[in-house]
């Protein structure tokens, strides 16, 4: 039951980045030039989504347990570190490089786009190589 | 500023978005679970029990959508305008890996979700991915 919920969520997410626009890079990159030819409708996608996420994240806090009866995994934090922004400004960068974020990334893959499938092989390579250097950091030292 | 009129959906985009809404409530109303896809992908890069399945059963269905939508639309979907050569992607790909591990998420986990709950780190996050790639597209567009 967790996991076809799971499925169709993953399903109905890729759906609206697909019906979204949000698979073009060139629609994404559109949004970032606001100094050229600039097409706003990235704005929309934030508002609809955060339109029904704000009810939903208001029900969600209120829950011990969610209605499937799993444990609730919101996050806690509310600092802000420097591995939140800098991380952030990273991501920007090689967003407005490429006009791929990781969602339309993947369904774009998935839709046998090849240029999608080198920035997702590179994407997992980041990601691998920010594990390793968590666990080289991590690492418990010897006795 | 002018507004690219020729590109600009805004009912499409408005009607998509409300999908990752909807995607993002199922989730965390029915599994508990935040729906940011880096996050989803990264927490495969260190597996632990009970935190396998339900991110592969949620990527499988990301993985549906393409052919899905192309079942239901009766004809492909429209070819992307994708203008960044094979190293820019390499590039692109390897900061959006680190970038989104390292700042604990992107634009579905901060921007969507993380806005949702009024999450101040979130609001930061997105902020500085929003100016970054604002300040990427204007130096690539427009400076180099």
């Amino acid at each position: 039951m967790n996991l076809a919920a799971a499925f169709a969520s993953g399903l109905v997410f890729g759906l609206g980045l697909i019906i979204s626009g949000m698979t073009d890079p060139g629609k994404v990159i559109g949004f970032l030039d606001v100094a050229g030819y600039w097409d706003p409708s990235l704005a929309l996608v934030m508002a609809g989504a955060i339109l029904i996420g704000f009810f939903a994240f208001q029900l969600a806090a209120k829950r011990e347990r969610s209605f499937l009866r799993g444990a609730m995994h919101l996050p806690r934090r509310g600092d802000i570190d420097k591995r939140l922004v800098l991380g952030s400004l990273l991501f920007g960068v090689g967003w407005g490089l490429a006009g791929f974020c990781p969602g339309p990334a993947l369904v774009s893959f998935a839709s046998g786009v090849e240029a999608a499938a080198t920035f997702v092989l590179a994407m997992l390579g980041g990601m691998v190589i920010h594990a390793a250097m968590e666990r080289l950091i991590h690492a418990p030292r010897g006795h | 500023m002018t507004i690219d009129w020729a590109h600009f959906t805004p009912g499409a985009s408005f009607a998509g978005g409300v999908l990752i809404g909807l995607a993002a409530a199922m989730l965390v109303l029915l599994n508990g679970r935040i729906a940011g896809i880096s996050g989803i992908v990264g927490g495969l890069m260190r597996p632990r029990r009970g935190e396998i399945l339900w991110r592969l059963a949620f990527l499988a269905g990301l993985f549906a959508a393409p052919p899905l939508m192309v079942l239901l639309l009766g004809h492909p979907l429209p070819a992307p305008r994708i203008e960044a050569a094979f190293g820019t992607l390499i590039a692109a790909g390897l900061l959006v890996g680190i970038g989104t591990s390292y700042g604990s998420g992107c634009t579905s986990g901060h921007g969507v979700c993380g806005i949702s709950r009024l999450s101040p780190r979130s609001v930061v996050a997105t902020a500085a991915f929003m100016l970054a790639g604002i300040a990427t597209v204007f130096l690539v567009r427009h400076v180099v």
